[in-house]
């Protein structure tokens, strides 16, 4: 049962949007000491004025097991879920990718953009901003290509999920 | 219509009122000066003038911990609410339900450098289960009513309610919000699940080396958790042991009681851990002063963890059978279980668990060398418990040594009669707990057994006691030495005994009679009787400076990252040599 393998864990968490809840999250990930590879967080039922964080975190099964009860343990928590541990889910991120640059490496850029579907949201005579969404790996591609087409600035969401099937969180 | 309008200070103590607060332990400053108004002008609410606001958190535990209520504060910003923090952290850590007011600058300043402003949200929420800034006097009457059922619902935590002071003088249109008892998201689970509780009983009903091992959660869970665990162990006949902080949760006078378990717990307490084949923990958290080595850790034994918080699960410890829940609640339903499947222990193996057991027990741990010339701190405490047995009389403690030497000799039959600061370990706790525990029983016996060095950490407190007629007893075992700090330095760091030495320690004497008490010492053994005596009749507070064996240690001791069975017993064995158990059972 003392199993040491580290796993990835995509947690959802639905919150109290009020204020300091974020930083409640946050600091309970530094203060124990846990990873965070990627948070997002955004309100997503202003009616009752509640908010989903997601959280890419990793560790061993007992730690990952201390997470989701720290988590839930905190006041303005009204669920936690492990989208990893309870089935099939949904990961999506969003990137914003500017590349500058002019003649053919300017077309090959778009090139793959198209390939990948991503937009272009911007244009100026020597740059692009491309927009693509899908899951990290589809990203990390599409960001590698864009490295020698003249990459000058990257902003992501991290991700979001949700699983599949009727069941809300 | 002004007159129906209640400013956010009336409504504040209207709040407590409703809720039942008698008590509020606080310090006065410019940004809670409102409160401070509208406390003067009523008479429900009383409110005792602490020395130090630190002094106030811990008198708070004091009351809350000697009473099952929440325990309440009120300092001002700044730093009025960064005095409190050690206080807050220890009430997280023991699980203590208080709600501190802090003071906070008017909102339109917040976040200005302004006059005594802190970030009191910000520094205090890893400390505190919960907290509140409140930005609108209109939210303010629901966040102190959600402040307080949060601080005492489900794992009891401090919870810190920020007051700006615009909030504290502007009017509400209406009335205070009336109370909601559920919150919208925090539920803590009560009942255990059944299944869970039906296969525990199976395990508890077939053990053959079984214990019960509980802690502050039986405690937390109010006196009918006690009464109801005291049947489920008599049912079975089962030996139990207690952390530091459930001491008092089962009667240490009953020979099921195999005493503390731990890092200073007895030897029969942690071979039966050791040795176990099915451990029942209830509202304990396998802290790691307890467990010692975790791969070491009661190897054997299948083990049922009930606790009310899902994170004291699998959190150093992997359990074999978790049960969320409160602890009366699933003992009830334990209990329950055991009477409809007409359980009945196995009586050959019990037996024979019990001949181990005694065996273990007759090693007498807590042994000590008897001295006609000096005072023995043991025997300090053995005639401090022989003077007060039988008395309406509640304990609290300082941190070291003595607060150990104080949970082996000192016997609790019943809950809530023991203070102690077991999760920080905050030198200071006991003079100002002892405090809070006389306000709450006006008429009890309340003694803080103390050490020379922590007294000193908060003993501006003398001040209140002489100020509201409160006669604690506060006994120094005075070593003139950090104890533990000593004790640690000679057993692990070559005797080079590196600042632990307390030089020019006051007159204990003169400094009780200048706070207006009466002081005592005694300085061989033959004086103890008497002091203690006096102590008990003076109806003024009083310090007794107990002058003890200055390189005393405290035994047994599990050495930190030592398993359950390398104790040491005694000055004889050696911390580099751990004796194997074979050897210590023999001696
Ligand atoms: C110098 C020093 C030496 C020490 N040596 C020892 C030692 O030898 N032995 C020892 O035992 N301790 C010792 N301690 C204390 C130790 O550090 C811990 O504070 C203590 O062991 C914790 O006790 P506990 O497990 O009962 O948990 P607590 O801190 O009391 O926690 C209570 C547990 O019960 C749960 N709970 C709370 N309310 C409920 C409820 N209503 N229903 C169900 N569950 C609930 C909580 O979630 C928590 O998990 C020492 C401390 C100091 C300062
Ligand atoms: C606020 C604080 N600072 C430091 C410590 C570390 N510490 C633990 S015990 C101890 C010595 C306590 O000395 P004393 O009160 O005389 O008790 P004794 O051990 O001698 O009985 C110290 C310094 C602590 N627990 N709390
Ligand atoms: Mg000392």
């Amino acid at each position: 049962m003392d199993d040491k393998t580290i796993e990835r864990h995509i947690i959802a968490v639905l919150v109290d949007n009020e204020a300091g809840v974020l930083a409640r999250v946050i600091g309970l990930f530094s203060g124990r000491g846990y990873n965070i590879e990627s948070l997002t967080v955004a309100e997503v039922d202003p009616r009752n004025a509640r908010s989903r964080i997601t959280v890419v975190t990793s560790g061993t099964p007992q730690i990952v097991e201390q997470i989701k009860a720290q988590l839930d343990r905190l006041v303005p928590v009204h669920k936690v879920s492990d989208l990893t541990e309870e089935g099939e889910h949904v990961a999506r991120e969003l990137a914003l990718v500017k590349v500058r640059g002019s003649g053919d490496r300017r077309v090959e850029s778009l090139r793959i953009a198209d390939i990948f579907r991503a937009g272009v949201v911007d244009s100026t005579a020597r740059s692009f901003v491309f927009e693509i969404t899908g899951s990290t790996d589809k990203i990390d591609a599409f960001v590698r290509l864009m490295e020698p087409l003249g990459l000058v600035d990257i902003s992501r969401t991290g991700i979001v999920a949700i699983a599949r099937g009727e069941k809300p969180i | 219509m002004a007159k129906d309008k209640l400013t956010g200070s009336e409504i504040v103590l209207k709040v407590l009122a409703e809720e039942g607060t008698e008590v509020v332990f606080g310090y006065p400053g410019g940004a809670v000066l409102p409160i401070y108004d509208a406390l003067f002008k009523q008479k429900t609410i009383r409110h005792i003038l602490v020395r130090q606001e630190g002094g106030a958190v811990h008198a708070a535990e004091g009351f809350a911990r000697s009473t099952g209520k929440v325990g309440v504060v009120l300092v001002t910003s700044g730093p009025g609410a960064t005095n409190s923090v050690t206080g807050l952290t220890d009430a997280l850590m023991d699980s203590i339900p208080l709600v501190c007011l802090t003071g906070q600058v008017p909102t339109h300043l917040i976040g200005n450098d302004a006059f005594q402003e802190a970030d009191t949200t910000g520094i205090t929420r890893p400390c505190t289960k919960h907290n509140y800034l409140v930005k609108s006097v209109d939210d303010l009457a629901r966040q102190v009513h959600e402040a307080i059922y949060v601080a005492t619902h489900g794992r009891p935590g401090p919870v810190v309610v920020d007051l700006p002071k615009d909030v504290l003088q502007a009017l509400a249109d209406h009335g205070p919000a009336p109370r909601r008892e559920a919150h919208k998201s925090y539920r803590p689970q009560t009942r255990g699940k059944q299944d869970a509780i039906d296969r525990a009983m199976d395990l508890i009903a077939a053990a053959k080396r079984p214990i019960f091992y509980t802690g502050g959660g039986v405690i937390n869970s109010g006196p009918r958790a006690s009464r109801l665990l005291g049947e489920l162990v008599r049912k079975t006949g089962y030996p139990i042991t207690n952390t530091l902080m459930g001491l008092g949760a089962y009667p240490a006078t009953d020979r099921q009681f195999l005493g503390m378990l731990g890092m200073h717990g007895t030897y029969e307490a942690n071979l039966a851990m050791y040795h176990c084949d099915v451990m029942v923990c209830i509202g304990a958290r396998f802290d790691d002063r307890v467990t010692g080595k975790i791969s070491e850790f009661s190897p054997h034994s299948k083990k049922i963890h009930v606790d009310i918080d899902p994170s004291s699960i699998n959190k150093n410890v992997l359990v074999d059978l978790p049960i969320v829940g409160d602890c009366a609640t699933v003992l009830a339903q334990m209990l329950k279980r055991w009477d409809e499947k007409k359980y009945r222990p196995d009586t050959k193996a019990l037996a024979k668990w019990w001949q181990s057991i005694d065996g273990w027990r007759k090693r007498n741990c807590l042994a000590y060398e008897h001295s006609g010339t000096v005072i023995k701190p043991q025997y300090a405490l053995e005639r401090l418990q022989a003077l007060t047995a039988g008395k309406d009389v509640y304990f609290t403690t300082e941190v070291g040594q003595h607060q150990m030497w104080a949970a082996q000799f000192l016997k609790f039959d019943r809950p809530n009669r023991w203070m102690t600061s077991g999760g920080l370990g905050t030198m200071g706790y006991g003079l100002p707990a002892a405090i809070g525990v006389q306000v709450a029983h006006p008429k009890a016996l309340v003694i803080d057994v103390a050490g020379e060095a922590s007294i000193l950490m908060n003993i501006q407190e003398l001040s209140t006691a002489a100020q509201y007629r409160m006669p604690v007893k506060v006994f120094i075992l005075n070593n003139q030495y950090m104890g533990m700090v000593r004790q640690w330095q000679e057993l692990l760091h070559g005797g080079r005994y590196s600042e632990s030495y307390m030089a020019s320690l006051p007159d204990f004497v003169k400094l009780a009679e200048s706070f207006h008490g009466v002081g005592l010492i005694a300085e061989k053994p033959s004086d103890v009787d008497g002091v203690i005596a006096e102590m008990l009749k003076v109806d003024r507070f009083v310090i007794a400076d107990i002058r003890v064996d200055q390189t005393e240690n405290c035994f047994p001791m599990i050495p930190s990252g030592a398993a359950h069975n390398q104790m040491l017993l005694g000055p004889a064995d050696k911390a580099a040599r751990p004796i194997s158990e074979e050897g210590m059972v023999l001696v």
